[in-house]
C-alpha cells in the first residue's frame, strides 16, 4: 500500500521533469504577477513592504491554482485515471499521492522563489524566512483543497474557470494565517500563533481532503 | 404519527411532487400573512431610533436576510449528506433547488448592508468581519450553482454538488474564524449592524416576524422549484407523461 | 465465477441496456456485439466496478463486486479505449509504471519487461519516447501488460483496434492462453476474433 504512494509519486514526478516547462511556467507566472505590482501600484518601499506578504501570498496561491487543472486531467484524458482507480487500494491513497505530489512539484518550489520575490519587495530577512516557512506548509493545504476542486471539475467544459470559483473561498484561511505570520514578524511580533494556525489547517486538510477528493474522483469516473 | 417506511415513500419524486404542490399555497399564505406583520411593526409601528433615524429600519430586511442565508447552506449541507449517504434522489434536487434562494438572500443582505452601510458608516462597504464572511458565503453559493450547471448528468451533477457543499460547509466556521481573526488584526471598522445598544422589544417583534416571512418564503420557493426540477428530471417516466398529456393536448 | 443479473445500464436520463443476463466461468469468453452506442462501453465498466448500474446485480465468486471492492479488483485486468500510456514515457517506463500502478507488489524486472515488449514486436523502440510511435505502436505499448498479466478476470475494450495482423495473431494467441489456463475474459470487438484453444465462447448482443 505504501509502495503505491510513493510508486504514484515517483511517477508524476518524473511525469514533471519530462515536462519541466510547466514547472516553470508556474514559476514564472508568480514572478511576473509579483513584478506587475510595483509597477500598478508604486515603488515606494514603505507601502512595498507593507503590501508584500499579501501580494506574494496571493501569487503563490494563484499559481498553485493554475496548475490544479493538471493534477487530474491528462490522467483521466488518456485513461490511466481508470487504471489508477482500478487498482486494489482505496482511492483515498490515490487522492492522498497526488496531494503530495502536486505539493512536492508545484508547491514547494513556489515557496523557494518567495523569498527571492521578497527581496524585491524589501523584505527584511526575519520575513523573508516567515514568508518561505508559511508557504511551505500552506501550499500543501492548498494542494488539498485543490485537489478536491481539481477532482470535481473533470471532463467539464470551461473546468479552468470554475475551478477557480470552487476553490477560492476555501483557500481563505491559508491565505490569512500565512500572511498574518508575515505581517507580525514585519511588526516585531511572535509569528508563532499563527504558523501554529497555519500548521492546524493544513493538518486539517491534508486529513480530509483527500476524503472529499476520493468522494469526488468516484463520481468523475463513473 | 408516520412510520419510517411514510417517510421513505415521500422520498421518490413521484409522491413528493403532489405532496408539495399541496403545501406550496400554506407557506406563500403564511408568507404574505408573516411579511404584512413584520413590516408593519417595522415600518409603522416601531418608533424611530434617536441615533440611527429612519436609515436603520433597513435591518429588518437585513436580519432576516443574513439569517436565512447562512441556515439555508446548512440545510443544503444536511440534504447533502442525506443525499451521499442514503443515495435518494430527491436529496439531489433539494439541494439543488435551495441554492438560489440562498444566494438571493446572501446578495439581499449585502445590498442591505451596503444601503445601511452608506448613511451609518458612510461608505457602501466596510470590510467587516461580518459582511466579509457574507461575501464568502454569496461565493460558496455561486460555486455551487456554477458546478452543478456545468455537469450535463443529472446524477453527477447532484453528487458532485454534495461533495462541494460539504467540503465547504466544514470550511466555514474555518473561514469565519479566519476572517474574525484578520479583522482584529487589522482594526478596521468593527461597527456591527446586529449589536445595537438596547434595541426595543417592538423591533425584535418585527425582525423576527421579516425573518419568519422569509422563511416561509424560501420554502414556497424552493418547493416550487423542486416541483419544476421532478418534472425536468422525470419526464422520461410514465406518471410525469400521465401527468402532462392532458396539458399538451390542449396546446395549439 | 462472474454472474450478472438483470442488469440495467443509462446514460443520463435514456436507458442503454436492460434485462442484461449472463454467467461466465473458469475458461470462457464473453464477446459483446452491439452497434455503437449501445453501451457496450458502459456495460464494461459497470463490470469492473467503475460506472455503478443503474438496476441489477454482478456478483463475482457469488459475491456482489461492491461488496469486495479491492479484493476483486485484484482478480481484475481491464483495458479501456483509451490506451493509459504516457506520451512523455518510453514503452519501457509505461510498462513498469503499468504494472505498479495496477498495484502488483513486485516490481517487473527489466528483463521481463524488455521481453513483454520483444513480443509485441516493439524491440529496439524500448526506449524511444511514445509521443514519436505510431498509434498502432502505442496500441501495443498498451497491450505488453497482458504479456505478462496473471489476474483472472480480463476485461477488454474493443483490443483488437488498431491492431496488424501479426499484433492481432499474438493477442488471440495469448487469449487462448489465458482461457486454457482457466482465465475469464470478456470483450467487445466489430471484427470476428479466430481465438486458438479457447473452450467456450459466448456472444453476447446489445440492442439498443
Amino acid at each position: 500500500m505504501f509502495s503505491f504512494a510513493l510508486h504514484l509519486i515517483a511517477r508524476d514526478f518524473r511525469l514533471a521533469l519530462r515536462r519541466p516547462m510547466d514547472v516553470a511556467s508556474a514559476l514564472f507566472f508568480f514572478l511576473i504577477m509579483a513584478s506587475l505590482f510595483p509597477l500598478g501600484v508604486s515603488p515606494e518601499p514603505e507601502l512595498l513592504r507593507q503590501l508584500a506578504p499579501g501580494i506574494l501570498w496571493i501569487g503563490a496561491l494563484l499559481s498553485n491554482m493554475l496548475s490544479l487543472p493538471r493534477l487530474f486531467a491528462e490522467d483521466f484524458q488518456d485513461g490511466a485515471l481508470e487504471q489508477m482507480a482500478l487498482a486494489p487500494y482505496p482511492l483515498f491513497l490515490l487522492a492522498m499521492s497526488k496531494t503530495l505530489a502536486h505539493w512536492l512539484i508545484c508547491g514547494i518550489p513556489l515557496a523557494f522563489l518567495s523569498p527571492l520575490l521578497g527581496l524585491q519587495f524589501d523584505l527584511p530577512p526575519d520575513a523573508l524566512g516567515i514568508l518561505f516557512v508559511s508557504l511551505l506548509l500552506g501550499s500543501l493545504a492548498l494542494a488539498g483543497i485543490g485537489a478536491v476542486g481539481a477532482a470535481l471539475i473533470l471532463g467539464l467544459r470551461n473546468g479552468g474557470i470554475l475551478l477557480a470559483l470552487l476553490i477560492l473561498p476555501l483557500y481563505i484561511p491559508a491565505l490569512i494565517f500565512g500572511t498574518s505570520a508575515v505581517d507580525a514578524v514585519t511588526h516585531g511580533l511572535s509569528p508563532l500563533p499563527y504558523l501554529l494556525l497555519l500548521a492546524a489547517f493544513t493538518l486539517g486538510c491534508a486529513v480530509f481532503a483527500p476524503l472529499a477528493a476520493a468522494a469526488a474522483l468516484k463520481v468523475s469516473l463513473e | 404519527m408516520f412510520s419510517t417506511p411514510h417517510w421513505f415513500k415521500f422520498a421518490a419524486p413521484a409522491a413528493f411532487y403532489p405532496l408539495a404542490g399541496k403545501m406550496i399555497p400554506w407557506f406563500w399564505a403564511l408568507a404574505a400573512l408573516f411579511g404584512f406583520i413584520g413590516l408593519w411593526l417595522g415600518f409603522v409601528v416601531a418608533p424611530i431610533d434617536f441615533q440611527q433615524g429612519e436609515g436603520y429600519r433597513i435591518i429588518f430586511v437585513h436580519v432576516g436576510a443574513s439569517w436565512m442565508s447562512m441556515f439555508i447552506y446548512l440545510v443544503m449541507a444536511f440534504w447533502a449528506a442525506i443525499g451521499l449517504s442514503f443515495h435518494t434522489r430527491l436529496s439531489g434536487m433539494m439541494t439543488e433547488a435551495l441554492a438560489p434562494t440562498g444566494a438571493l438572500f446572501a446578495f439581499l443582505s449585502l445590498w442591505t448592508g451596503a444601503f445601511w452601510g452608506k448613511p451609518m458608516w458612510g461608505a457602501w462597504w466596510v470590510w467587516d468581519a461580518r459582511l466579509t464572511s457574507e461575501l464568502l458565503l454569496f461565493f460558496l453559493y455561486i460555486a455551487f450553482i456554477a458546478l452543478t450547471r456545468a455537469i450535463d448528468d443529472p446524477r453527477r451533477a447532484d453528487k458532485s454538488g454534495a461533495i462541494l457543499v460539504l467540503a465547504s460547509v466544514v470550511n466555514v466556521p474555518i473561514i469565519y474564524f479566519s476572517v474574525r481573526l484578520w479583522n482584529s488584526l487589522h482594526q478596521g471598522a468593527s461597527v456591527s449592524l446586529t449589536r445595537s445598544p438596547s434595541m426595543a422589544a417592538i423591533m425584535l417583534w418585527g425582525m423576527l416576524f421579516c425573518a419568519l416571512a422569509m422563511w416561509m418564503y424560501s420554502i414556497a420557493v424552493s418547493l416550487t422549484r423542486v416541483r419544476r426540477i421532478i418534472l425536468e428530471r422525470e419526464q422520461q417516466t410514465e406518471w410525469v407523461k400521465h401527468l402532462l398529456s392532458p396539458v399538451t393536448a390542449t396546446a395549439p | 465465477m462472474l454472474e450478472v443479473i438483470d442488469l440495467e445500464g443509462q446514460r443520463g436520463d435514456s436507458c442503454l441496456f436492460h434485462g442484461v443476463n449472463f454467467c461466465l466461468e473458469a475458461g470462457e469468453l464473453l464477446l459483446l456485439r452491439g452497434r455503437n452506442g449501445a453501451g457496450k462501453t458502459t456495460l464494461l465498466r459497470a463490470l469492473c466496478g467503475l460506472t455503478p448500474p443503474a438496476s441489477g446485480k454482478i456478483c463475482w465468486k457469488g459475491e456482489p463486486i461492491h461488496a469486495q471492492g479491492a479484493e476483486y479488483r485484484r482478480e481484475l485486468c481491464y483495458l479501456g479505449h483509451a490506451n493509459a500510456i504516457k506520451e512523455d514515457f518510453t514503452p519501457l517506463e509505461n510498462f513498469r509504471a503499468q504494472a505498479c500502478l495496477s498495484g502488483d507488489a513486485e516490481h517487473p524486472e527489466t528483463k521481463d519487461a524488455l521481453a513483454a515488449l520483444g513480443e509485441l514486436g516493439l524491440s529496439g523502440r524500448e526506449h524511444l519516447v511514445c509521443r514519436h510511435l505510431s498509434q498502432g505502436q502505442k496500441r501495443r505499448t498498451a497491450l505488453s501488460r497482458l504479456a505478462r498479466e496473471r489476474r483472472a478476470l480480463w476485461i477488454l475494450d474493443e483490443p483488437f483496434v488498431a491492431l496488424d495482423a501479426q499484433a492481432v495473431a499474438w493477442l488471440s494467441g495469448r487469449l487462448g492462453e489465458h482461457l486454457a489456463s482457466g482465465g475469464l475474459v470478456v470483450l467487445t470487438s466489430h471484427q470476428s476474433a479466430d481465438i486458438p484453444r479457447a473452450r467456450k465462447i459466448k456472444t453476447l448482443t446489445l440492442s439498443a
